[in-house]
């Protein structure tokens, strides 16, 4: 089958690995991430201002994109997520947004939040299925006690993004399980690592992800897990506790044998 | 021609401040058949009334219309006045004028437009209305109480002291409900086993009284003062007559692994148990779900050192039909399940419990006997924190938790904390809290005893995440009286969670045909006039399935749902309501459409005789109404295709009427 | 109603009045150490029209929009939209930027990704 895809500024530039196994991983096991043509930013973080129109356009272009071909609009990046699906909602719910957002971008046909965005693991989970990943696993990262790091965008607020329970999430743990991993349950999993506050306070992300790496630490992880750049990054920057952290694409593409050296 | 009289009521400024109520009598003098049209301040007053009673013998009327508030509230005391001066009292009609019209509307002139119409429509109606007479029937001198909680308990013993038969159903193995875990009672700290247990063998040896413990209500026919109830006795395994009690069987049973849900899953049982040394029936029972002889025929253990001989394998679950005059609810409560609130770390640390939990380690019945120890490595305690408010007091769109104030949880903190301080005063005690809601007698007091006295550390906020670190629990939350966020470093959270109806309330209300809130307690008839019964005659309610409450309010509750069954039992005989369904035989089809929409089963078919035109007879088959069992809800006329159903005193002509004036 | 009062709560459609001032928002806020007014405060100062203090204060750009607040306030309040709209209030006047692209090349690192820079300006700049 065929997926809209969303790729996003920074899968495009600096996790260009997350984008490239994402896709990878996507057609070994039958889904192929068929890129949006003219994609553009979502903007990084999602706009909260209810009469913020502008900054949410290039989302709507996005989901009326997958609407005409019928697909889901599937991203990686947590952040182009939570924009796509915060912004599909407010199509849904907010008529007078939906109403401004439809004459502003002249469509012939209206979009009013048909499209479904869901995220690459709930691709994972929902459509091709964990047991599947399961069956395709060529090497299966049996002794890795892995971490998984869900921070904020992945899962709130829950009433939106409506992928899993907000304090108590699972999806990613069930992915760790699938491909031969032991997934690590740590108190920060689903805490902020300080985001993009990385730009002029580095010492309040600092603290924020060295609280993460810690817990993830403590309980026993040799390996943290991810999907959004900006976590990725902030959780490498922060020295204080030695622990890796790979984005979940790669994972996957380690466990299905189409990791390249 | 009737020769109808108006009385519009002002009631106090309520409808007088948005509805003109003399324009309003002033305009209904001329409607036809009206003889009589006048305003008082308050119609339902003694004044009131014999204003009105003056008016009938003066202008000999034979139909009342009161534009006054709602029917529910006083068209029994119109229809009082009606009789007393020797009219019908279906003769008269409510307007509602008050709850319909001047709360409604701001503007006076289209509130008193809407009044006149309202009253318009109910002269329309009363030209229609014909006198009724209700018919009566007898009631069964026996009440049923289901639930076996202290609400339970209190209702049946009062019920039965007044002389009457009264049966419990409880779906536990023994009664006893929430009390029977509890370990200590606010404000007075009495110990709940001690004040209940003589209770629960008071009921159990009260001659009046018959317990059907692990029992079910499966089914409730009839009408106040004659329900039909069916029960179903599940099968404990054990022969309820012939157990001593003496528990032999429960330390022999070799399947120790079932957790014990008195306990709250905190520790074990067997698959054979009684529930605590104090349970009524002192029976032990046996879970088919873990026990091997019944799972797969292998052990019989229990069989074998049973020297009464009362275990018994092969028993199946029973039914039992019994009738009553009246019912009360009396189905209690539980914690809400905490699967939501993981920011509390609920489900991620053994440390995080519940209130209720709380009470089971310090019972000294319960997992620890008695010696407060967390559950996850069995250590003393040192830094405890309380939570407030887990669940209650949410916004009805937040993504979880009830609405309302669960009302107990400020109260028992405080006594947690408090017996904490006392037992072991090295411990630390930290409770957060939003507001403390103390107003009970002796309550306030009590909580500044925790403070004052015992050194409980009150904190103004909420907590937002407990982080479980190594073998500690980071509690971090507000602080908003010294604008801090605080880290906590606690050995132990205790989550005040909110409390709920008990599931099996939302059934049973459906069976009782009894009305529910969107939070499934049950509805009373009237917040503050008629607090214990339900709309449904004959239904009554007890403790906390009606909201939130806690022992000494709950007790009280029972004790007044059991003078008002006991008010019900007294009568030899009950008037019924004569608005009941009426089927036109000549115009009835057969076609059995009302028979199957009717929810009190009180339509039958039967073949009757009839004379034709032509002097032969036909047999044919017409719907029969038992008038004692219609409750006048009108399904079967709605039902009826060929409008041959109607209901009396709301006839479709009637309803028309009314229609058409409005209309008009 | 004071006029900034009554653009904050168009922008961020949150009715402070549902708050029940139980501060689980600042109880679990990531950032509460680092500002000077709490998400509790930005809700009550709102309320009591008091907007110009939080204008002038860096709390605004602390919060992270990690939705922590939104996620577990038990009113449904939704705290980080008010801290939005207090946010956009100042950004969007003219030289009231937080963060302009000249600040941006001192403040880059080779490994700093994309998604970093476009959002901070959405957060900081209009």
């Amino acid at each position: 089958m065929k997926v809209s895809y969303f790729p996003g500024c920074t899968l495009k530039n600096k996790a260009k690995d997350l984008d490239k196994y994402a896709r990878l991983c996507a057609l070994k096991l039958g889904v192929e991430l068929e890129e949006i043509e003219n994609w553009q930013c979502c903007g990084g973080a999602f706009s909260m201002g209810e009469d913020e129109i502008a900054s949410k356009l290039s989302s709507v272009r996005a989901l009326q994109y997958a609407k005409e071909k019928d697909q889901y609009l599937v991203s990686v990046c947590s952040a182009c997520h939570n924009v796509l699906k915060q912004t599909n909602y407010q199509m849904q719910n907010n008529s007078d947004f939906a109403f401004k957002a439809n004459n502003y971008l002249a469509f012939d046909n209206p979009y009013n939040g048909e499209t479904k965005v869901i995220h690459y693991l709930e691709l994972l989970r929902d459509v091709i299925g964990f047991d599947k990943i399961k069956e395709n696993t060529v090497n299966p990262l049996k002794d890795k006690k892995i971490a998984a790091y869900y921070g904020c965008l992945l899962l709130r607020p829950s009433k939106v993004l409506a992928m899993d329970d907000a304090e108590n999430p699972s999806i990613m743990e069930d992915f760790i399980k699938a491909i031969g991993a032991t997934p690590v349950v740590y108190p920060y999993r689903n805490e902020c690592c300080g985001g993009y506050a990385t730009l002029e306070d580095k010492n309040l992300v600092n603290k924020k992800s060295g609280l993460v790496k810690n817990s993830a630490k403590n309980n026993g992880a040799d390996l943290i897990i991810t999907a959004c750049p900006l976590c990725k990054y902030n959780l490498e920057k922060n020295n204080n506790t030695d622990i890796p952290v790979v984005y979940i694409t790669e994972l996957l593409a380690e466990a299905l044998g189409l990791k390249e050296e | 021609m009737q020769r109808i009289g108006v009385f519009v009521c002002w009631c106090g400024s309520n409808i007088a401040a948005t509805v003109d109520v003399k324009a309003v009598a002033e305009a209904l003098k001329s409607e036809p058949g009206v003889v009589f049209s006048t305003d008082y301040q308050y119609m339902c007053s003694q004044a009131g009334q014999d204003l009105i009673k003056e008016a009938i013998k003066e202008h000999k009327l034979t139909g009342l219309v009161i534009c006054s508030c709602s029917p529910r509230m006083h068209e029994n005391t119109f229809r009082k006045v009606a009789a007393d001066s020797g009219i019908n009292p279906y003769m008269v009609e409510i307007a509602n004028i008050r709850e319909q019209c001047s709360w409604v509307h701001k503007d006076k002139a289209i509130g008193t437009e809407k009044a006149i119409i309202l009253a318009r429509a109910a002269v329309a109606k009363v030209h229609l209305n014909t006198p009724l007479t209700p018919g009566e029937s007898e009631v069964t001198k026996r009440a049923l109480v289901i639930g076996g909680g202290i609400a339970g308990i209190q209702t049946a013993l009062d019920i039965a002291d007044a002389g009457y038969k009264v049966d419990i159903v409880e779906t536990k193995p023994t009664i006893g409900g929430k009390m029977a875990q509890l370990d200590k009672t606010f404000p007075t700290l009495d110990c709940a086993a001690c004040i209940l247990t003589p209770k629960m063998v008071e009921v159990a040896q009260n001659e009046n009284v018959r317990i059907f413990s692990y029992s079910e209500v499966t089914e409730v026919g009839g009408f106040v003062g004659n329900f039909t109830v069916k029960i179903k006795k599940k099968a404990r395994y054990v022969k309820e007559d012939v157990c001593t009690g003496c528990g032999l069987c429960t330390e022999k049973c070799p399947m120790k692994k079932v957790p014990n849900d008195f306990n709250l899953g905190m520790n074990n049982k067997g698959a054979i148990y009684i529930p605590f040394a104090q349970a009524v029936p002192k029976v032990a029972t046996i879970d088919p779900n873990y026990c091997n002889m019944l799972k797969n025929g292998k052990c019989g253990l229990c069989a074998k050192v049973c020297t009464a001989g009362a275990i018994d394998y092969t028993q199946k679950d029973e039914i039992i039909e019994e009738k009553y005059g009246a019912i009360v609810a009396a189905t209690g409560y539980n914690p809400i399940s905490l699967d939501k609130f993981d920011e509390f770390a609920y489900n991620q640390s053994k440390d995080v419990i519940t209130s209720l939990e709380f009470e089971r380690l310090t019972n000294a019945a319960g997992p620890t006997n008695g010696v407060l120890l967390r559950p996850s490595d069995l250590k003393h305690p040192k830094t405890i924190v309380f939570v407030q408010c887990v669940g209650s007091r949410c916004s009805a769109d937040a993504s979880k938790g009830k609405e309302y104030c669960s009302k107990i949880c400020c109260m028992y903190t405080a006594k947690h904390a408090m017996l904490t301080r006392d037992k072991y005063p090295d411990t630390d005690v930290y409770v957060f809290y939003i507001d403390v809601r103390t107003p009970g007698k002796n309550f306030d007091e009590f909580y500044r005893r925790a403070v004052e006295e015992y050194g409980v550390h009150y904190i103004k906020g909420m907590v937002g995440k407990v982080i479980p670190e190594g073998d500690k629990l980071i509690v971090q939350g507000s602080d908003l009286l010294d604008n801090k966020q605080l880290k906590i470093e606690a050995d132990l959270v205790v989550l005040a969670a909110a409390i709920e109806p008990d599931k099996s309330a939302r059934n049973l209300a459906t069976m009782l045909t009894a009305s529910m809130d969107t939070n499934d307690f049950f509805t009373e008839a009237h917040p503050k006039l008629r607090p214990v019964e339900s709309p449904t005659a004959g239904i009554f309610l007890s403790g906390t399935c009606q909201g939130p409450k806690d022992i000494p309010e709950t007790v009280s509750q029972a004790g007044a749902a059991a003078s008002k069954v006991i008010g019900l039992l007294a009568k030899d005989k009950l008037k019924g309501n004569p608005c009941v369904a009426h089927s036109d035989e000549l115009m009835c089809n057969g076609c059995s459409s009302c028979e199957r929409v009717c929810p009190y089963k009180a339509i039958t078919y039967v073949d009757k005789e009839f004379r034709m035109p032509d002097r032969t007879t036909k047999v044919r088959r017409v719907a029969f109404v038992n008038e004692a069992v219609c409750q006048g809800c009108g399904a079967c006329t709605v039902a009826c295709p060929s409008g041959a159903m109607d209901l009396k005193g709301f006839k479709s002509k009637q309803i028309m009427a009314e229609v058409d004036a409005i209309c008009k | 109603m004071d006029k900034l009062k009554e653009q904050i709560l168009r922008t961020s459609g949150v009715n402070t009045l549902k708050c029940m001032r139980c501060g689980k928002c600042s109880g679990t806020c990531p950032s509460y150490d680092e500002m000077e007014y709490h998400p509790h405060q930005f809700v009550y100062m709102v309320e009591k029209g008091e907007i110009e203090p939080l204008m002038k204060s860096k709390s605004l750009y602390k919060c992270l929009s990690c939705f922590a607040c939104v996620e577990r306030c038990p009113r449904n309040v939704e705290p980080a939209k008010i801290v939005e709209a207090v946010r956009l209030m100042v950004i969007r006047q003219q030289g009231e930027n937080h963060l302009t692209a000249n600040d941006i090349p001192d403040l880059l690192d080779e490994d700093m990704p994309q998604q970093a820079i476009v959002s901070a300006f959405r957060k900081y700049s209009k």
